[in-house]
């Protein structure tokens, strides 16, 4: 028997040092105070529309569409917001809660770097401290973000324990939260972590889905037959499904990083992949060895290098309710070069992974079928990698 | 009657921690008899975890280092085993100190039944909180293996429940953030043991941040014993196999110190 709150089935919890319970504690009363507070919302909704840009665009990519030859494909637009991707939509809801309970700092952990700007972006605007913490291995191949990061006035600190990637990342935002409570709010940019964090950030991410179900009425008059989105601890992938959950008729599709394949070592796609765990604050699928040391997991995109996956994402794996499925590196650069190609829009290589399955799904759904892909960020961070990835040899 | 109260029954206890397998499962094993030779009332061991979220710098490499030479959760136990047979088997507690997953992945039934067959007292595991104790606590119980739960400076209005829920001893986190040597502590030890104090009679032991005999001295005046563990594995990574000798003189410096408080 374990702590039923915060739980998604048997998902979830709260597994953090006693250091941190008063703070969850502090965090979830909070935001229980706020998330219905209509002075809270008008600044919110405020925020996300005037600043960042929303609601996003949801896209008709017909182009992409004819040459696939099946379903009919429509692209929502995440790369459009302010800061280049979704995860400026949980930043500024977190941010403003934040500076709700008084907090003066923010810190944050960061794979591809696109959270991390989002949070140093929110940061500067409301006036508050920043300090991201970034995977050593990660500043390297997103140096470009490491730069944007301090010139919004964030500290990047590099990560050099463990494999350098996201998951360390993680894991020094909670020992540095552990150090410096009273003023600091941990701005955790995935639906993971422990309990209010995985409900918190999904709720802030709902936007996408709503805005999608809003816009395919307004297209289509109806409901789209898939909505497929990239799935690292699954943020964008929550966003883009939670509004269609009770739509059994959606198909809801997250696509893992394989890496150089699921078969391999270097992989980090958790669900195809990993077996039930307990790591950083959550039980969750976690790819792990027999005795539970968690795996150095490898991907081409930083920001899907993560050896686990948010809780309510393990529990719609568990009751069937959404389908995960696993992207090599050399499917996602093909498809990053495709829709950069067929539509004229560079996806982050986080995104490429879901517009890479679209490819092959499309194909084989009717035309008159619909499916939306959700562009999380887009790709210019990653254009540097891909060309070194391609054999080129290109300085940013 | 837990036999964890034992180790707090010759004046203030000293509780050495070691990482398991760093630099190997041997050394380990001499380390632990020299620090009962020495005066360690009872011994920390930690079984090493790849990401230990709630260590600083110093414990973090010991895991790795452990991890990389080959240890895993199979071989602690053979250690503690060791530990336990023959003419010069070590007498005292013998607590484990890992992480959640590190037990979960075992099997929380298997791993306590195993740890009450190789003699292992109680299991300390920093992630798990009151509020998922449960889950750990009870296949615990059943082996007769106490849950050590843990006190911060945060803890402010949950110390009572906590407390009073408490088996062997209550682990007092002296400071905010990860394990560490620190110059000094600035948590009112004496306020908090009295408030776990009010809600049980097991002792209170204060670790994080202790590395001097006077550190040990000035926290363990206000509870009944002091654990330190940053300290012991800096000796470790400096000496290597050569460790234990080296640890089991710090180990008296600082039981010593805390003789007639």
């Amino acid at each position: 028997m374990s702590n039923q709150k915060g739980r998604f089935g048997i998902h979830g919890g709260q597994y953090i040092p006693e250091t941190l319970m008063n703070a969850v504690l502090e965090l979830e009363a909070a935001y229980n105070h706020y998330k219905d507070d209509p002075g809270f919302n008008r600044e919110l909704t405020d925020l996300l529309n005037n600043y960042a840009g929303r609601p996003s665009l949801l896209y008709y990519a017909e182009k992409m569409t004819k040459d696939l030859g099946g379903a009919k494909i429509y692209l929502k637009r995440e790369d459009l917001n302010h800061t280049g991707s979704h995860k400026i939509n949980n930043v500024l809801g977190q941010a403003l809660l934040a500076k709700k309970m008084g907090k003066t700092r923010l810190i944050a952990e960061t794979g591809a770097g696109q959270h991390g700007v989002a949070t140093a972006t929110a940061a500067a605007l409301l006036g508050m401290e920043c300090v991201v913490f970034m995977g050593e291995e990660d500043t390297k191949r997103q140096a470009l973000n490491v730069y944007r990061m301090k010139l919004l006035g964030a500290d990047v600190i590099p990560v050099k324990t463990g494999t350098a990637t996201l998951k360390d990342a993680v894991s020094e935002a909670m020992r540095e939260w552990t150090s410096r409570i009273d003023d600091t709010h941990y701005c955790l940019g995935s639906v993971m972590g422990p309990h209010p964090f995985p409900t918190i950030v999904r709720d802030f991410q709902a936007v996408i889905s709503k805005e999608i179900k809003e816009q395919m009425l307004t297209l289509e008059g109806r409901l789209p037959d898939a909505v497929l989105a990239c799935c690292g601890g699954g943020s964008n992938a929550i966003g883009s499904f939670y509004n269609f959950i009770n739509d059994p008729g959606v198909r809801l599709i997250g696509c893992e990083a394989a890496g150089r394949g699921i078969e391999t070592f270097e992989t980090a796609a958790t669900i195809n992949t990993g077996k039930l765990g307990i790591f950083h604050g959550m039980k969750s699928y976690f790819c792990q060895n027999e005795y539970g040391q968690i795996a150095p997991v490898y991907s081409i995109s930083a920001g899907l290098d993560y050896p686990g996956i948010g809780p309510e994402h393990a529990m719609l794996h568990d009751i069937g309710r959404a389908e995960y499925v696993a992207v090599t590196d050399d499917e996602a650069v093909n498809a990053f070069e495709y829709l950069s190609r067929t539509e004229g829009i560079i996806p982050a290589i986080e995104s490429a992974h879901a517009v890479a399955y679209a490819m092959k799904l499309a194909p084989a759904m009717a035309k008159d079928q619909i499916m939306v892909i959700t562009i999380s960020g887009r790709g210019d961070k990653d254009c540097a990698a891909i060309a070194r990835y391609r054999g080129e040899e290109i300085y940013e | 009657m837990s036999k964890i109260k034992s180790a707090f029954e010759n004046g203030k206890a000293f509780i050495p921690f070691v990482t398991c397998g760093d630099p190997d499962a041997e050394t380990t094993e001499a380390i632990i008899r020299e620090m009962e030779r020495n005066g360690a009332d009872l011994v920390e061991i930690g079984i090493p975890f790849s990401d230990p979220t709630a260590e600083g710098p110093v414990i973090q490499e010991a895991n790795i280092r452990a991890l990389a030479a080959g240890i895993t959760t199979d071989k602690v136990f053979d250690v503690v085993t060791n530990l336990r047979s023959g003419a010069d088997a070590v007498k005292i507690p013998l607590v484990f100190m890992t992480y959640a997953n590190v037990v979960f992945s075992y099997g929380a039934e298997r791993f306590f039944a195993r740890c009450k067959e190789v003699g292992i007292d109680g299991v300390i595991l920093p992630d798990v909180p009151y509020e998922e104790k449960e889950e750990f606590a009870v296949p615990a119980r059943k082996s007769g293996i106490d849950f050590i739960s843990l006190i911060a400076p945060t803890s402010q209005d949950r110390i009572g429940t906590i407390a009073a829920d408490a088996e062997g001893f209550v682990y007092i986190v002296s400071s905010l953030g990860v394990t560490g040597v620190r110059d000094s502590i600035t948590t009112d030890i004496g306020a908090l043991s009295r408030s776990i104090k009010a809600n049980t009679s097991i002792p209170c032991a204060v670790g994080f941040g202790i590395s001097t005999p006077e550190q040990a001295a000035a926290a363990a005046k206000h509870a009944d014993g002091a654990i330190v563990g940053s300290a012991i594995m800096r000796l470790i990574a400096a000496n290597g196999k050569q460790s234990a000798p080296v640890v089991g003189a710090y180990v008296k410096s600082m039981k010593d110190a805390l003789r007639g408080l």
